[in-house]
């Protein structure tokens, strides 16, 4: 033991005998951890918001958050002498006169890019994967929370340092403030202190900014890890893998340095970015007056959607009675968010009562073994990149040269009718890929190769599955589920049932869920299958013994390789004690 | 449940839960089986560590010798500052040095083989459920929650007001100026008034009439506007007050919002969209058609300043205008109707 390990001992010690903390080390430096790429889109969502809480503080110290008017006198020649609020002054300040201040600035807005990015392609990986499902559903909701949170983390960050694209932003957004029937006006007045832009925004969007949002993010996160240790991650379905175990790396060296090191690759990327790729350079816009804009302005690439709705609505406004309601500015910012994000949150509910599924699941689906939940998460996307494309028609308008009143009309049908056309492509791709594993499993792997046996028949070899892709495959037989029984109206005493209503739509929508699943083949049927296409490839063996007895193939890779040596792979394999 | 001892046994037991998986096949590594390949990885992952120190020994060098002016040509990137971009690719080397040597360790010469741990149900034993129970009915009846029915009540009551002080605080997040009766009052009045003279903005020179040529176009304000900015220390009358003034041919005026608001075919109107307020700059004289950059409303200035297109639902507000004694460019009113976005009151 050396002593820097005595030391280590001595404060683990001393710790332990005030927290017992040896009774929680001991069970968790060998907790297990699945590997799989997909696990790490969290973890960049978590480490990118440790990079912008870093870079976070660090500009408090140089920012002012407050909208008195200042003449510029800093080093940015362009707009020496130019009126302007003083935390537009302490922006340029941060980007010219302190050093490293770009830096800091460019890094944190490009892991805030990264993080809310990161948090959507997770939840589309939970979501596509199923891990939301029984025990998860607590988790998921506060991930939809955090996803909105994120939202807002952005936007209140984009408006903070008062230049021109960002006061353009905070009009729209004290626009929709002011379209909300009956409490709006005096929402937007509340919000700003009175009327447009006033003098209070900045420094009050900035302690939502700094204190209540990332506080509230913070939290969330905790829970969310928290949750995420306790109930164990999820894994892919492979073999030796079930639903009652976790298989893979101990956290105790392997996940530590893994993770650990993972964290240092995304602060280095960002930092690099930070460096080389500029980001929203506020210098370029000038200070913030309402009176001006500039042409193609964009909002970061998370509030895009939204836009796209808001440019999409037609205009419709209802004055009557002295009141004026604005549906065109309401349903699209206000009531279609509200309606997404509830929905979202709820979906886990709604799938399980669907499915009648309640079963704890730890084994992740494969997407296209629930061919509906597929079909509405590719819908879904489908519907969320259209507006996308809403939100930057006048840019497409102008690059492709096209009338943006021509997009606008091709949107508000395309928004109705293609996502719908989504789901079904989406649940026939899901289906036909179902009929690919069932055939696999049934016949083998088509080798490609054929062979002429002894009485003159030609077949194609096919080859036994693999351990892995076998266990793969095979995953669905343990988490299939029949559809929901259609309900009795009457019980057996011919006492109404109370809840017919809903049970019948249950099992209707159960049968909808379930009702083209491709079958799977029993574990007999397989046994059978795979024997004869282990059969067939048995029938080849002599050959490529033969083949493999005259070929000098030197190795590819593998430990074998050796250049120039004069031995036939056989030979070499042999020499190897017959493994690779 | 009785098998919860058998879970604890396998999570922690003294293999640390560290049994490989059955019936996969592990194929080794070259650094598993090559003592050479271990020692290159060893000595791979000692001089990332290495290099990173070196980076960050760079980046003070970069951050005290380089200007914090000076810019350098970069190929792909173009002419960039010289003090972000060292900083940034030093500091982001270093880091990044840290994380690739970690994982190239864990990669290369930590142990590849996955082991297995068990799950237990997360549902509790029912014992512990009972037990709870137990504690909460045990704890209903000492308070005697369920008996003193009045306590219950009263307390539910108190604990549903008490965030009320909470709320009221906020009340004054809008210092509510003693002669403004309510919000709508603020927004349906701007700076312009009969006489009020109008001048360019930003240089706020006065404009006469025949300074405006057939198809042009000024970005104006109230002549009082920069005092009153000054005096108010906010852009608030600005942000009301921005008017557009165009010319065009008499006759390509089809209608406006009311007899005689133009003065020789000069019409002036509000700049801020009736949608979400953006500021509209986009005016083709051709057409008349205004665009606003942000979601697309189109508006006819030749007819009333209509929407034509886009998520607006409202006309532009136009401004009556005349010209005074000296021939410069007056508004006549105030706006008939509210600028700027709608809003529940405004009728």
């Amino acid at each position: 033991m050396s002593t820097v390990e005595k030391a280590g001992a001595g404060v683990g010690t001393y710790v332990d005998k005030r927290l017992g903390s040896n009774r929680f080390l001991s069970r968790s430096l060998s907790k297990v951890f699945p590997d799989h790429w997909s696990f790490m889109l969290g973890e960049i969502a978590l480490y990118s918001f440790i990079v912008i809480l870093l870079t976070g503080t660090y500009l408090t110290l140089f920012f002012k958050p407050s909208m008195v008017e200042v003449v510029y006198q800093g080093s940015y020649v362009p707009l020496k002498g130019i009126e302007m609020s003083e935390a537009y002054a302490s922006s340029l300040d941060i980007s010219f006169d302190v050093r490293g201040g770009l830096l800091l600035r460019q890094m944190h807005h490009w892991a805030a890019l990264i993080f809310v990015a990161a948090v959507s392609v997770h939840l589309l990986r939970i979501f596509f994967t199923g891990a939301f499902r029984k025990p998860r559903e607590f988790n998921w909701i506060i991930g939809v929370v955090l996803l909105t949170l994120a939202l807002g983390a952005g936007f209140s960050g984009y408006s903070l340092p008062d230049d021109l694209l960002s006061g353009t932003g905070l009009q729209i957004a004290r626009g929709i403030v002011q379209a909300i029937p009956i409490i709006g006006t005096w929402g937007a007045f509340l919000l700003f202190g009175g009327q447009f832009p006033g003098d209070d925004f900045i420094s009050r969007i900035y302690s939502v900014h700094i204190l209540l949002i990332p506080g509230l993010i913070l939290a969330l996160v905790t829970v969310h890890l928290m949750m995420v240790w306790v109930q164990k991650h999820t894994q892919f379905p492979g073999p030796g893998r079930t639903n009652n175990n976790v298989v893979g790396y101990p956290l105790m060296p392997v996940y530590m340095a893994k993770a650990g090191g993972f964290f240092f690759i995304v602060f280095g990327i960002i930092a690099l970015l930070g460096g080389l790729v500029s980001i929203n350079p506020i210098w370029i816009f000038g200070p913030y007056t309402p009176d001006q804009v500039s042409a193609g302005s964009q909002p970061d690439w998370y509030i895009g959607w939204l836009d796209g709705m808001l440019r999409t609505m037609p205009n419709w406004e209802t004055a009557v009675g002295g009141i004026t309601i604005s549906w065109n500015v309401f349903i699209p910012a206000v009531v279609l968010p509200g309606i997404i994000f509830t929905a979202m949150a709820l979906y886990p509910f709604l799938e399980a009562w669907v499915t009648g599924d309640k079963r704890e699941h730890h084994l992740l689906d494969r997407p296209r073994n629930a061919p509906v939940r597929t079909a509405i998460g590719v819908m879904s996307l489908t519907f969320y990149m259209l507006l996308w494309i809403g939100g930057a028609n006048d840019v497409i308008a102008t690059t492709f040269d096209l009338s943006i009143n021509s997009i606008t009309w091709f949107l508000r049908v395309a928004l109705f009718v293609v996502p719908p056309l989504a789901f079904v492509f989406a649940k026939r791709v899901c289906l036909g890929l179902q009929r690919k594993d069932r055939d696999k499993l049934l016949h083998g792997y088509e080798s490609g190769r054929i062979l002429r046996l002894p009485h003159g028949e030609f077949v194609e070899v096919h080859q036994p599955l693999d351990v892995k892709e076998r266990a793969i495959i095979e995953s669905r037989l343990a988490t299939d589920h029949a559809p929901l029984p259609m309900p009795a109206s009457v019980d057996a005493y011919g006492v109404a049932n109370k809840n017919y209503r809903a049970k019948r739509l249950q099992a209707k929508l159960s049968r909808v869920w379930y009702g083209d699943q491709v079958p799977a083949p029993t574990l007999a049927e397989i046994e059978e299958g795979q024997h004869h296409a282990a059969h067939g490839a048995l029938a080849e063996a002599p050959l490529h013994a033969h083949a493999d007895a005259l070929e000098n193939v030197p190795f590819h890779g593998g430990v074998l390789h050796n250049p120039g040596e004069e031995k036939t792979n056989q030979q070499q394999l042999d020499d190897r004690g017959g493994h690779l | 449940m009785t098998d919860v001892n058998t879970h604890e046994q396998s999570d922690h037991g003294s293999a640390g839960g560290r049994l490989p998986v059955a019936d996969v096949p592990h194929k080794p590594r070259r650094t598993d089986v090559d003592p050479k390949a271990a020692r290159r990885a060893e000595r791979q992952v000692a001089a990332m560590f290495t290099l990173s120190v070196l980076f960050v020994i760079l980046f003070v060098v970069a951050y005290v010798a380089i200007p914090k002016d000076a810019n350098v040509y970069i190929p792909v990137l173009g002419l960039v500052g010289a003090m972000n971009l060292a900083l940034g690719v030093t500091m982001g080397a270093a880091v990044f040095l840290i994380g690739a040597g970690a994982i190239q360790w864990a990669k290369k010469l930590m142990p590849d083989v996955e082991v297995v741990q068990e799950r237990h149900e997360m549902q509790s034993a029912p014992a512990d459920t009972a037990a709870t129970v137990d504690q909460y009915e045990r704890g209903k009846e000492e308070s005697g929650f369920a008996g003193y029915k009045i306590i219950r009540r009263s307390l539910l009551g108190a604990l549903a007001l008490f965030p009320i002080p909470l709320i009221v605080l906020l009340r004054d997040l809008w210092i509510q100026p003693s002669d403004t009766p309510n919000p709508q009052a603020e927004l349906e009045t701007t700076l312009w008034r009969k006489g009020s003279r109008i001048v360019v903005d930003g240089t706020y020179t006065p404009v006469k009439a025949t300074d405006l040529p057939v198809g042009g176009l000024i970005s104006a304000v109230p002549a009082d506007l920069e005092e009153t900015q000054a005096e108010q220390g906010n852009q608030n009358a600005r942000g009301k007050a921005a008017i557009l003034v165009v010319r065009m041919q008499p006759d390509e005026i089809r209608s406006q919002q009311g007899e005689n608001w133009d003065y020789q075919g000069i019409l002036a109107y509000s700049k801020i969209c009736t949608h979400v307020g953006c500021p509209i700059s986009l005016y083709e004289h051709r057409t008349h058609h205004l665009l606003c950059p942000c979601h697309q409303s189109t508006f006819d200035l030749a007819d009333s300043g209509n929407v034509i297109f886009g998520p607006a639902a409202r006309r532009m507000p136009q401004l009556p205008i005349g010209v005074d004694d000296e021939g410069y460019l007056v508004a006549l009113a105030d706006f008939a109707e509210p600028v700027g976005p709608s809003f529940w009151e405004r009728g």
